[in-house]
């Protein structure tokens, strides 16, 4: 069980997965691990935590100067630097500590379960970092990554535009070359980016934007589709000193996420943002994509770790709660509502949720780690999409689940349970939305080039064939089996239909394949568990715990694939063809 | 000048302890265990004096099971002790033992201070330092809540009854730490990384000639008894009623 002490994830379940499942010691000195998660737990509880309720209560303000934010963000991430948790995953010679991507993302998963809204700044500056580091000249790296690596300066990402969301060929912002210098060929920017994060703020020394603009033809028009992309790195403060022209248009009001300021920019109102191309011209979209992963990875590990705390706080609070009485009982003292069937059902829910997202996360982290090997890779990039999804639409389950266990009490802002839900109600909208994920999943991972299906079908098998020889887990492994073969049949169906009519049911495809790979991921765990050594009771209780959390999770989740395929199989079109005058 | 850290690996301080079933200790399996806070702050204490520009070596020592030395010695290493030295042992090793150990290796390692916390919060003894001290025959400054070093002597403010008493001790002397000394700091990313660098030699109590067999046996752990609930009565002649009933007077 986990510990009362434990208020952001469980330090048990971390090591875990870690160490008991993952191995993290065949890569990484294992003390150090324990050490560098220690000190991310005390740090988030300390320094992250401590502002949750002020950061959605105070909301950055906008005036002459620019945007101001809660200065305990800024505190909070000035320790996060002088912990040097801006370089933990940046290579050596860039001033980094070149620790693994698996034990930087169990670290960032204590930091977004804490306070999601100020762990995005540190979150969208590795990103921006890490895509200078990978495309920029050396000189950029110099200029612009490092100050980052550091945590002197934040970066932002700037893709999206009033008109432009899910798809980015509709980008406006124009690129005029503007002749070169040491940091490379300079261009003026002029455009509008809507819904950027930490798009402007008043703690860190500069903030370098990463803007995605297309340059315009002989004919001075722009290129069509997201060919003509390229990535401009913009920053706020020139190298003179002088500032760019880039001006906050306004703040955007959210829901959760508060903490993090979220712009309108406007590009060039005058003469232009100046802005240095990154790599080639058109070269943007393929560049974002190719860190793509990480930063998808990093959306679901921080939407696994809301639903994670809101889990942890449930549990505590179910077993304060007096009320009612058991079945058949009448008079007497009321008991703590963990005692009352239902309560214990929605607890295991969640915590086949919010246990099965962090781990489906921190395995997507290792395979980022293995890039070296093809196989890790293509496995990667087909499990992408459900590490984005699952834990964005589960982990909000589980924080649903954690106002409802609350009763009334979950509905007021007195208790952290409804912003966990505001804030991780953005996850399953920004980064790909789900349903663009899912075309994703059933487009580009599958349709196009199925080849990495063999190699998850290879990880399911081995599975099932150790779940098979343990006694406690015999039987699980079928259903998993039979699932994934129900998966394998409506992709034969779904191939031999008209491709127009392939993604008409694209999204409930993705939940289905996305409870079969939980499915396995929660085997994964169970046989894990099964093997350790329980002759102390607390981890007689824990082992019991994953087991009967993976039974919860097939005997009450594994049979909606069915369901969910069914419509996909029969390729329904009762909502795809709808007139729109019917609705 | 060199100082030496006695540091002790004990259940997190935020943890609440599991009985085991059998009474015979508390679960520790798979349980977070960290520095003892009273040692930390001890370490954190000798930390400062050498980035004072006072002492010129943190020597951390751990008596304990293998984890003493890759867990608390390399976060002791990490807050910024220079060196660390590992005695290695399964067994519980009481205070009296502990304090005969860390005569032998101050003898060998003649620092000028030895800073440690003035308890364990797992045994809560409060004994080793002052064992010590008077194995030692150096003077001690116990429950510190402030430390100024003095050319040959050490200022040692302490937490009374009552108030706080200032005694001015030649060195070398063993001073033990209160919890208001100070505030430790979060061993940050870069040193956590460089401690595993830093050397620590392992030794055994055979090693200092030290027979660590234990003089207490343990009969039985149990929970404290549940605190029963209270009762608000209407006047004082109940009051007195309900004692005299419960034959408390
Ligand atoms: C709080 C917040 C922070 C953000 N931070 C950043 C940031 O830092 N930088 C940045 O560049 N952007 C950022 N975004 C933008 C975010 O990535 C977009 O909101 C997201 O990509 C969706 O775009 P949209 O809002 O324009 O919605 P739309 O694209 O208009 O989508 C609306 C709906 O239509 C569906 N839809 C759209 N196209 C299709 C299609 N082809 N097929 C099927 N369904 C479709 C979507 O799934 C969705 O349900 C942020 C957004 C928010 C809310």
């Amino acid at each position: 069980m986990a510990e009362a002490t434990d208020k952001l994830l469980s330090r048990r379940d971390v090591q875990f997965c870690l160490h008991d499942w993952l191995n993290i010691g065949e890569t990484t000195d294992a003390e150090t691990v324990d050490a560098i998660i220690d000190l991310s737990a005390r740090l988030a509880e300390e320094h992250f935590l401590s502002h949750y309720k002020a950061s959605d209560t105070h909301e950055p303000s906008l005036d002459a100067d620019g945007v101001h934010i809660l200065p305990q963000i800024g505190e909070a991430l000035g320790h996060y630097a002088d912990a040097g948790l801006f370089a933990a995953g940046f290579a050596e010679e860039l001033g980094g500590f070149d620790l693994p991507f698996l034990a930087c993302a169990a670290s960032f998963a204590h930091f977004a379960a804490a306070n999601v809204a100020t762990a995005a700044y540190p979150m969208l500056t590795a990103a921006n970092a890490r895509l200078i580091a990978a495309f920029g000249s050396p000189a950029q790296v110099e200029a612009f990554a490092r100050p980052q690596i550091a945590g002197e300066w934040f970066g932002t990402m700037c893709l999206s535009e009033p008109q432009a969301g899910s798809s980015l060929a509709e980008i406006r912002t124009r690129a005029q070359p503007d002749g070169e210098d040491e940091l490379g060929q300079r261009y003026r920017l002029q455009g509008n980016k809507m819904w950027i994060s930490g798009g402007d703020q008043d703690v860190s020394g500069n903030i370098v934007h990463l803007v995605l603009a297309k340059v315009p033809g002989i004919d001075g028009k722009l290129p069509d589709g997201t060919a003509g992309l390229s990535l401009f790195i913009a920053p706020k403060i020139l190298p003179d000193g002088a500032r760019n022209d880039v001006s906050v248009a306004g703040l955007n009001h959210k829901m959760g996420y508060r903490g993090t300021a979220n712009c309108l920019l406007n590009f060039g109102e005058n003469n232009g943002a100046i802005g240095w191309l990154v790599g080639q011209p058109g070269e943007g979209l393929r560049q974002m994509f190719m860190m793509m992963n990480e930063a998808r990875i990093s959306v679901g590990l921080g939407a696994a770790a809301l639903g994670y705390r809101s889990y942890l706080l449930s549990l505590q609070y179910a077993q304060e709660r007096l009320q009612g009485r058991p079945m058949g009982v009448r008079d007497g003292e009321p008991v703590a509502i963990i005692h009352h069937p239902d309560v214990r059902r929605m607890l295991l829910s969640q915590k086949a949720y919010a246990e099965g997202s962090l781990a489906l996360c921190l395995y997507c982290a290792k395979l980022v780690d293995a890039h070296g090997d093809p196989d890790s890779t293509a496995l990667l990039d087909l499990l992408t999409p459900i590490a984005k999804t699952w834990p964005s639409e589960y982990g909000l389950a589980a924080n649903d689940i954690a106002i409802q266990i609350h009763g009334g009490y979950g509905y007021t802002r007195e208790f952290h349970v409804e912003q966990l839900w505001r804030d991780n109600r953005l996850n399953p909208i920004h980064e790909g939305t789900t349903g663009i994920q899912a075309m994703d999943l059933l487009g580009r991972k599958i349709l196009r080039d199925g080849s990495a299906l063999p190699l998850l079908k290879a990880k399911l098998e081995a599975a099932a064939k150790r779940a098979e020889s343990i006694e406690e887990l015999r039987g699980l492994a079928p259903s998993m089996l039979q699932a994934w073969s129900a998966i394998e049949a409506c992709l034969q169906q779904l191939s031999d239909r008209p491709a127009e009519r392939a993604f008409d049911n694209a999204t409930p495809f993705l939940w289905a394949f996305g409870h079969v790979v939980l499915g396995w991921i929660w085997l994964e765990q169970a046989v894990t568990a099964a093997r350790l050594d329980r002759s102390a009771e607390t981890q007689a209780h824990f082992a019991e715990g994953k087991i009967r959390a993976c039974r919860h999770f097939f005997d009450s989740e594994l049979p909606k694939v069915a369901a969910w395929l069914c419509a996909v199989e029969a390729g329904s079109d009762t909502a795809a063809t709808a007139p729109i005058e019917t609705f | 000048m060199k100082i030496l850290v006695p540091v002790k690996r004990v259940i997190d301080y935020n943890l609440k302890p599991r009985i085991k079933a059998d009474g015979s200790g508390v679960d520790l399996a798979n349980i977070k265990m960290s520095m003892n806070p009273f040692d930390e702050i001890a370490l954190e204490e000798a930390v400062r004096i050498k980035e004072a520009g006072k002492a010129e070596e943190v020597v951390a020592v751990s008596i304990g099971p293998a984890k003493a030395g890759s867990d608390t010695l390399k976060s002791a290493r990490a807050i910024g002790a220079d060196r660390a030295i590992h005695v290695e042992t399964d067994e519980e090793v009481e205070p009296l033992a502990v304090a005969k150990i860390l005569k032998a290796i101050v003898d060998e390692e003649q620092p000028q201070l030895v800073i440690m916390g003035k308890q364990a919060i797992d045994d809560d003894n409060n004994q080793t330092g002052q064992m010590l001290a008077a194995l030692l025959g150096r003077p001690q400054g116990t429950f510190a809540s402030k430390v100024e070093i003095d050319g040959d002597h050490v200022a040692v403010t302490r937490e009374v009854d009552g108030g706080l008493e200032t005694v001015r001790l030649a060195l070398p002397a063993v001073v033990t730490t209160d919890l208001r000394l100070n505030e430790p700091r979060f061993p940050a990313l870069p040193n956590i990384i460089k401690a595993a660098k830093k050397p620590m030699s392992t030794k055994s109590p055979a090693d200092y000639g030290v027979d660590t067999a234990p003089r207490l046996k343990t009969l039985k752990v149990a929970e404290p008894p549940v605190r029963q609930a209270g009762e608000i009565v209407p006047d004082v002649d109940t009051l007195v009623a309900k004692l005299k009933a419960m034959g408390a007077v």
